[in-house]
């Protein structure tokens, strides 16, 4: 039943972007609850995707956790000056993850990770204001991290493992801001691709500097999705163009950024323990949305990203041999910059809030519970860079955002 | 099952936690103000330009983006009621009356050829105007209406059309025997708009001057379609209308007339149309010798003056050159010996202005001879240019209509649009707006329809502002405005 219930959800997966840019820090129930912190918890299989480097360390035989956390996401704009208000009507997305970990000696442990770190969920009514710049996205990524992890000796441990990326978009946009067909239907384009891949690899390391301790600092690397070929279909062109656009197809490039994890726990008795993360996400890698048409066509949609930093925090009190609770907080700041803020991912800096409990149902098994509030402060913001005769033509208003995340999973140790 | 009951909370929590609220939301009551006015029944009355008509038809996306439309929309936001269009089946345009098409569909711009041009839609109209809207509309512009049709009872009238109805008014009319006026004072509006008087001179200019100029005249019996309407007429109407609309105490706005030489229909043909090679002209210089020595000869006898004589010599060079037309104000001449009458030829120059149609036109052979071309070989007539001196009826009869509505509009203390500048401007270097400048250049210049007379979208988002402006400034209103660069221009094929 279980397993039908997680195959299930990895059929429906659908990731959402609620982090900076369209990074989805959902990856595990028993972290996510403090606060996403973990490079330097060891908790649970979980640390597979937190810090390969501390999967060694793990006392248990085997540990297995999955969860998945379906994002409710919101976005509301308006425009004051022209009196126009619209809400994004997201569909409900549900990133997964799925950890195990396997000491195979005193030395060596071995892991798998299965998680969705990237993607993205937004559908804005259809010709809306800001339908030149996009009516609906849906990215997803599926990240696949085989580990291993060397123990060398009781305070240091490496680890780390080559990353399969599997990623799909599909997103359509009006072409302009006016071109119809004689219909006065709004012409538009769908770009859709699927089972794009790239590779890279994750590295970590633990330090346990002393009992109460512990350092940790973990790296993944970037991967450039290379969409090739893909669908790219125009719809309600008028007649006299449609020549140059049957069978299109594409070519464009999405950068899902490197990020540095550095971070410390300290156990401060038998129930408490506090955790601190950075994190700094690589996000200049986006400079540009580029996607290159087979008939000639291109259509450059500068991004500018920068770099940008997550400040981690999180606390765990075990109340119990059955409950464990867990709270944290973290502040995002969004790696747009002023005049870059385009509908698709509209991410001013956040507020989050996490918490959380385990329940142990038996000493082998266990369910996850989590929930993150995402708040973000009002803001006034534009996108700059779309362009009409070479003119730049500002898009935006005031957005007022927030994302909601109940998270569920299970863990499984022997 | 602990685990459902669980995820069920968290459900029930992201459900309620979740919608983000604004902290002034532009949809709530009071965010906006209508000031003194009252928008909750919003009447717009005028013609062509108020019905939301562009590309020489009525469909429907020029209809949803009419200024009366536009503003209603924005008038939602400050307490404004329903705006009920009498909207047509398509996006097509044109007209059936009883199956049978009496006008045609939209224009648009087709890449056929090597340059672009202006074709109609190849499309079969499906608005009938036997099928009545059956219900009371607040956009009450009808296409083609001058001033005195808007009170003209029977102007709705089936039987009539072709004569004295107007199909247009036909498929909304209350009855048969109602006037405009009279149905938009039956529906007793908080507020209206008023922009009419246009065609008053724009059907005579349009057609070249082949009506009259009635000035002086207000038999309304004797006017034909094409005549320029009484100012007195015009006055005597527009105090009626605002009367009849003011009488509950209805708050309004009117605009003004623009200048006809504003509109591409005027400006873009040149007045030298005509490249020739130099044989060619040597050729038709020839041709027309023996008039150019008439003349003169007549000028020698008194009978027509220096001036014009030079005036009315035809003379062809290597290059552009203006067209031959007839001009009904020139001096009738005959010869003296045989009796046989002198055409009145000359030569256009850059104070005429040839419609818009003649571009079709001019350089065209009559019976397909090579020796007979329009323009050239062949004089044009009255209808493809307007003179100076037929401008100056027009601009004549414009400024006392323009006089009346300013006074009317300080009288009644109404919101004043001076559509007369804002065109003006549109024709002197464009109004800018966030993807680029709105002129007059035909097609080209994003303001104005491919009829050369009616804006684009973006045209009448333009209008829109300039109305919302003036109430809002008339009546301390806070009508949020809309931004052009969003609405639609020339329609490509």
């Amino acid at each position: 039943m279980k397993r039908t219930y997680i195959s299930v959800m990895a059929v429906l997966i659908t990731a959402c972007a609620y982090a900076g840019g369209y990074r989805v820090a959902l990856q595990g129930q028993k972290q996510l609850a403090m606060g996403h912190t973990g490079v330097a918890v060891i908790n649970s299989a979980e640390s597979v995707f937190f810090n390969p480097g501390g999967i060694s360390f793990l006392e248990k035989k085997v540990t297995i956790s999955a969860g998945v956390s379906p994002v409710i996401s919101n976005i509301h704009l308006q425009n004051s000056r022209y009196g126009w208000s619209e809400k994004a009507d997201n569909p409900v997305a549900t990133p997964f993850n799925v950890y195990a970990a396997v000491k195979i000696n005193d030395w060596m442990s071995a892991g798998i990770a299965v998680y969705t770190p990237y993607g993205s969920g937004v559908e804005y009514p259809k010709d809306w204001e800001g339908s030149h710049l996009i009516n609906n996205i849906e990215l997803q990524s599926i990240y696949i991290q085989p580990t291993v992890s060397f123990r060398i000796n009781d305070k240091l441990s490496i680890g780390g493992g080559p990353i399969l990326a599997i990623g799909s978009a599909n997103f359509n946009r009006n072409i302009d801001r006016t071109t119809t067909n004689a219909e006065g239907e709004r012409a538009n384009v769908t770009i859709d691709d699927s089972g794009v891949t790239a590779w890279g690899y994750s590295l970590g390391l633990a330090f346990r500097a002393t009992d109460d301790l512990t350092l940790g600092v973990s790296y993944k690397s970037e991967m450039k999705m290379k969409a090739k070929d893909g669908k790219a279909e125009f719809r309600n062109l008028p007649s006299t163009a449609l020549g140059d656009f049957d069978n299109t197809t594409f070519n464009a490039t999405l950068p899902l950024p490197a990020e540095l994890a550095v971070g410390a726990s300290y156990t401060i008795d038998e129930k408490w323990m506090v955790a601190f993360d950075y994190n700094r996400v690589y996000w200049d890698a986006y400079e540009s949305l580029d996607v290159f048409f087979s008939n000639g066509q291109e259509s450059h949609n500068p991004r500018n990203y920068k770099n940008s930093s997550v400040y981690r925090f999180g606390l765990q009190y075990i109340a119990s041999e059955r409950f464990t609770l867990r709270g944290g907080y973290y502040y995002d700041e969004s790696p747009v910059q002023p005049g870059y803020f385009a509908p698709e991912t509209p991410r001013n800096d956040s507020n989050n809030f996490t918490g959380g409990l385990t329940v142990n149902i038996s000493e082998r098994f266990a369910i996850d519970a989590a929930f993150l509030y995402i708040h973000f402060d009002e803001v006034d913001a534009t996108y700059d860079h779309y362009q009409e005769n070479g003119q730049n033509v500002p898009f935006g208003g005031t957005y007022k955002n927030n994302a909601f995340v109940p998270s569920i999973g299970v863990s499984y140790a022997f | 099952m602990k685990n459902n009951i669980t995820f069920l909370i968290f459900s029930a929590l992201a459900l309620v936690a979740c919608e983000p609220e604004f902290d002034k939301s532009v949809d709530d009551a009071g965010f906006y103000s209508a000031g003194e006015a009252d928008f909750s029944n919003y009447i717009a009355l005028g013609n062509s330009l108020t019905a939301g008509y562009a590309d020489d038809a009525l469909y429907l996306q020029g209809q949803e983006n009419s200024y009366p439309n536009i503003m209603a929309m924005q008038f939602a936001h400050a307490g404004g009621g329903d705006f009920v269009q009498p909207l047509v089946d398509d996006n097509t345009g044109g007209l059936l009356a009883g199956g049978t098409k009496i006008a045609e569909p939209r224009m648009i711009l087709a890449f056929e050829g090597e340059n672009p041009s202006p074709v109609i839609l190849d499309r079969e109209p499906t608005t009938d105007i036997t099928n009545h809207i059956g219900e009371p509309v607040n956009n009450m512009g009808v296409p083609g209406a001058k001033i005195y049709h808007l009170v003209a009872e029977g102007y709705g009238n089936i039987s009539g059309v072709g004569t004295t109805a107007n199909p247009y008014f036909v498929r909304f009319a209350s009855s048969a025997e109602t006037s405009v006026i009279a149905d938009a004072a039956a529906q007793d509006p908080t507020f209206f708009s008023l922009w009419i008087g246009n065609n008053d001179i724009l059907s005579y200019a349009t057609s070249g001057g082949v009506g009259e100029d009635r000035t002086g005249n207000t038999n309304l019996q004797e006017y034909g379609s094409n005549d320029i309407t009484d100012p007195n007429v015009f006055a005597a109407v527009y105090k009626q209308m605002l009367d009849a609309l003011t009488a509950n105490g209805a708050k309004g706005a009117v605009a003004n007339i623009p200048d006809v030489t504003s509109i591409p229909f005027f400006t873009t043909v040149p007045y030298a149309p005509v490249p020739l090679g130099e044989a060619e002209a040597a050729q038709l210089n020839q041709g027309y010798a023996e008039y150019n020595q008439g003349v003169m000869l007549l000028a020698g006898f008194g009978l027509v003056s220096q001036e014009e004589a030079e005036r009315r010599q035809i003379s062809f060079q290597t290059g552009q050159n203006p067209v031959v037309i007839i001009d009904e104000d020139l001096t009738p001449l005959s010869n003296p010996r045989t009796g046989e009458e002198i055409p009145s030829l000359r030569q256009t120059t850059p104070e005429d202005l040839i419609v818009l149609r003649a571009s079709s036109f001019i350089g065209t052979t009559v019976g397909d001879d090579p020796q007979q071309v329009n323009g050239v070989s062949v004089p044009l007539d009255d209808q493809w240019v307007l003179t100076p001196e037929e401008q100056e009826l027009v601009s004549n009869a414009q400024t006392q209509y323009n006089a009346t509505i300013k006074a009317l509009a300080g009288e009644y203390e109404l919101a004043f649009i001076d559509a007369q500048a804002m065109m003006q401007q549109v024709a002197d270097g464009g109004i800018p707006f966030d993807g680029g400048v709105l002129t007059s250049v035909y097609a080209t210049g994003k303001a104005f329809s491919l009829d050369g007379v009616h804006p684009t979208a973006k045209g009448y988002a333009m209008v829109a502002n300039a109305f919302i402006d003036a109430i809002n400034d008339r009546y301390q209103a806070t009508v949020p405005g809309i931004n052009p660069g969003a609405y639609p221009d020339v329609f490509v094929k």
